[in-house]
């Protein structure tokens, strides 16, 4: 006899993503869950952009690492309520992992919440932590050819930054040719080529954010769960 | 990578529709695969081997079915399945427009079970 079942495999996931989105929700705090590869910029991007957040709008942070408080200590000393998540050999965070991490953050003061995720263009593009939106940082030192090795993590973003654009002549990083990958697979994804060194490219970065932020406050019916 | 979390959700979710519809026993298991997901089928069926010990799924065949991706030149229309990494020209034409059509689902599509009254 067969069984028709046509369930997602990580449904079990999925669903507490979405409780974690109707938390979120209820406490209007706006998520966005930021994946790169290891090293390539996403702590910087991170705080390059809380550092240049309108006062209104009160950043936070949930860290993802395999082990170590490194990088949450580096978000803590600027005074921003952080979280560190360690996953052990775990390659990736799932929602259970944010879910378990929620009540060590105060998320009333909180309007704009980034998610660490583990450096890794693989897995974390196949689990939803409940975010709004999902952002892939990519970096000039990893290469252009990068969008088209891990077309999966490319199609999952709502968003690529390129970091490290100052040193795109260093590297001989074609910029047209790994656009050209994202379009593929994602061709309605903004990009932002950025330095969180010099601060170039990032006004345009967190327009993009901020309004997206905006827009959501007033529809909060866009139920897109990442 | 994250193919043991994956195969225990595979394992929960037939075992719980088979026990629902008073199975006996699970003898397949049919799952649709997207190719731009990251899932290995080895490495399923590695776990699925050591986690079915001793339940109702236990022996059942795992069977693959992975869903193309599919690319397509926007300069000539040419369509050609794809895998990563991704070529960046078309084959046919040598365009550089080229949109993929794939997708990252993973789905358990249907399960087939042995009754429990008539063992068929």
């Amino acid at each position: 006899m067969k069984i028709p079942v046509v369930k997602n495999i990580l449904s079990a996931n999925d669903q507490i993503a979405a409780d974690n989105r109707a938390t979120f929700d209820e406490l209007g705090v706006f998520v966005v869950n930021v994946m790169a590869s290891p090293g390539a910029g996403k702590t910087s991007v991170i705080l390059a952009t809380t550092a240049r957040l309108p006062s209104d709008v009160r950043p936070g942070v949930i860290e993802g690492d395999l082990a170590s408080r490194i990088d949450a200590d580096t978000i803590a000393a600027r005074n921003i309520p952080v979280v560190q998540i360690n996953t052990g050999s775990g390659c990736h965070l799932d929602a259970p992992m944010i879910r378990a991490a929620l009540p060590q953050l105060p998320l009333q003061d909180i309007d704009l919440l980034f998610v660490e995720n583990v450096g890794n263009l693989v897995c974390p593009a196949e689990f939803k932590l409940g975010a709004n939106l999902a952002v892939v940082v990519a970096s000039a030192p990893e290469g252009h050819d990068k969008s088209y090795k891990y077309p999966g993590m490319f199609a999952a973003a709502d968003a690529v930054i390129l970091n490290k654009a100052d040193l795109l002549q260093v590297f001989e990083f074609d910029v047209d040719y790994f656009r050209r990958g994202i379009e593929m697979v994602n061709p309605d994804a903004p990009f932002f080529p950025i330095s969180c060194r010099t601060g170039a490219g990032m006004d345009a970065w967190l327009a993009w954010l901020l309004e997206k932020r905006q827009s959501f406050a007033e529809d909060r019916n866009q139920s897109i769960v990442v | 990578m994250h193919e043991l979390p994956v195969t225990e959700g595979i394992l929960k979710t037939v075992i719980e529709t088979s026990e629902r519809n008073g199975a006996r026993r699970i003898t397949a298991i049919n799952l649709v695969i997207g190719e731009l997901s990251s899932i290995v089928d080895d490495s399923i069926q590695f776990y699925f081997d050591l986690l079915s010990q001793g339940t109702l799924a236990e022996n059942a065949a795992l069977h693959f079915r992975r869903e193309p991706t599919i690319v397509i030149c926007l300069d000539c229309a040419h369509r050609f399945n794809a895998t990563a990494p991704l070529e960046s020209q078309c084959p046919q034409c040598g365009g550089a427009h080229l949109q993929v059509k794939g997708s990252r689902d993973f789905f358990i599509e249907s399960i087939e079970v042995e009754d429990e009254d008539t063992g068929r």
